[in-house]
């Protein structure tokens, strides 16, 4: 599947993300910073993005302990989700994230 | 005067690997000193997941986190490790004897030699992503409470959802001029039983609750006047004169990176006969290591600490020869352990 990362700088990645993997996996594995410092174990916040367009409504919605861990993200909107709780799979084709602050 | 402790071998951070250093250090006659940054040992297994299972701990099916650092605690007691929390390691110095190290509390040790065991970095408040914060920082906004008296009579503004955030509402309250605890929702992630005594407070009337998130602060000269906040109905300010900053810890290098070892980015390169730095007589195992092949896992690092005490046993007891033994059937060992395995099998 094709995904869209904005990075810290703003800039625009397209990257292919493997079945499977986390969002925080493939932006790591391509060099996009992000410090991901519980390296997906959902205990850190500082994978923190925000889902742009209206993939917010197409994901699986966040688990009790990701809501609660986004309390130690900073910013946090609407559409803030940890990227290591989202999995790349061909019906997100497209996904659109962008890094939010503090997580690089 | 501050007292100079002298020891053998002194360990910067008591995460797993450390812990386990103490016991190959142990075994090879070599007592140690640990420093770390946070208020107990177990590094990232303590601090990030104490109650999350670890499955590939060799002949341990599943534990936690926390159930780790419990039995590494058990299995280093009898090397008597003295520890001391609460502190960043800050500066090494070579001396004549071997190494002076010094912490942020003016802790000093002294040993013959140093191993950097500092993970993934010192544990350290996260701090908001705020342009300018850091010229208000110690003067009105902190991340931690060194002495509550810095917080008497101030208009003061939490920030945060855990426990640590509760805690700090509740002693402080009766001391501050005015608090508002402020939180992005009206869930908390504390003990129930605070949660209920900072509601009980707010329903009093002697504290406020804002449901809000902080972007921004506005003040002269290092001088906190408000914060912006904001919540569903947009950007307001918040008047106040110090914020207090509960986000949880983040892990950052630190003053490792001055102690004068070659660093490849944030990471330090071993010999990986016996994990030495480019420096004699230190030694770096665990997360904070790196060469050809290495995996940040807990069973990387305690075979690390084995080879490292291997040569330490070098710079330590000069004189003696090394000897390669089983704990299962050495009695000096088993000494050393306190152990009696013939009564264990009785
Ligand atoms: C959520 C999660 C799950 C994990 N699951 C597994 C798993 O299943 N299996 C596995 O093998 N590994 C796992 N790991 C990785 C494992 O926890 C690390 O490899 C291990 O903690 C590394 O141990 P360490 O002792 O090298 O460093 P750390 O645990 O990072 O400890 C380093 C300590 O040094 C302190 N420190 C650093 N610098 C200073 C200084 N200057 N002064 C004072 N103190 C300092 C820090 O505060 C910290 O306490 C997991 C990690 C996370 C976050
Ligand atoms: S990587 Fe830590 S919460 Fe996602």
């Amino acid at each position: 599947m094709k995904l869209y990362v904005t990075d810290k700088d703003g800039k625009e990645h397209t990257l292919e993300g493997t079945n499977d993997w986390s969002v925080m996996e493939v932006m790591r594995e391509n060099g996009i910073e992000v410090l991901a410092q519980c390296g997906g174990s959902c205990a850190c916040a500082t994978c923190h993005v925000y889902v742009e367009g209206d993939w917010n409504s197409k994901l699986p919605p966040p688990s009790e302990e990701e809501i609660g861990m986004l309390d130690g993200a900073f910013e946090v909107q609407d559409n803030s989700r940890l990227s290591c709780q989202i999995k790349c799979s061909p019906a997100y084709e497209g996904l659109k994230v962008k890094v939010a602050p503090g997580s690089y | 005067m501050t007292e100079i402790h002298k020891t053998d071998a002194v360990i910067i951070g008591a995460g797993p690997i450390g812990l386990f250093a103490v016991f190959e250090l142990g075994l090879n006659d070599i007592k140690a000193h640990l420093i770390d940054i946070l208020d107990r040992p177990g590094g990232q297994c303590a601090e990030l997941y104490p109650e999350k299972p670890i499955y590939d701990i060799p002949a341990i099916p599943v534990c936690t986190g926390a159930e780790l650092t419990t039995r590494l605690m058990e299995q280093i007691k009898p090397f008597h490790p003295v520890f001391h929390l609460n502190q960043m390691a800050e500066k090494l110095e070579k001396i004549a004897e071997g190494w002076r190290i010094t912490s942020d509390r003016g802790t000093v040790i002294e040993a013959k030699i140093v191993i950097l065991a500092a993970g993934g970095g010192s544990f350290v408040p996260k701090k908001p992503p705020i342009k300018g914060i850091e010229a208000y920082e110690n003067q009105s906004v902190f991340y931690a409470v060194r002495k509550m008296d810095t917080f008497r009579g101030k208009h003061l503004a939490i920030a945060g959802g855990g426990d640590s955030a509760m805690d700090w509402v509740i002693n402080l309250q009766p001391l501050a001029a005015s608090l508002t605890l402020i939180h992005r929702r009206d869930e908390f992630r504390a003990a129930p039983d605070s949660v209920s005594k900072m509601r009980a407070l707010v329903a009093e009337g002697k504290m406020q609750l804002k449901i809000a998130q902080i972007m921004g602060l506005k003040g002269e000269g290092g001088k906190l006047q408000s914060l912006v906040v904001k919540d569903d109905k947009g950007e307001s300010e918040h008047v106040c004169d110090t914020l207090l900053a509960f986000y949880g810890l983040t892990m950052r290098l630190g003053p490792v990176a001055q102690f004068g070892v070659a660093m490849e980015g944030e990471l330090i390169p071993v010999n990986t006969a016996n994990f030495e730095t480019s420096v004699p007589g230190v030694f770096a195992v665990g997360d904070i290591n790196v060469y050809p092949g290495k995996m940040k896992l807990i069973l990387s690092g305690f075979h690390e600490a084995a080879l490292m005490a291997k040569k330490a046993f070098e710079y330590i007891h000069p004189g003696r020869k090394y000897r390669f033994q089983y704990t299962t059937s050495s009695s000096d060992l088993q000494e050393k352990l306190g152990v009696k395995p013939d009564e264990r099998a009785a």
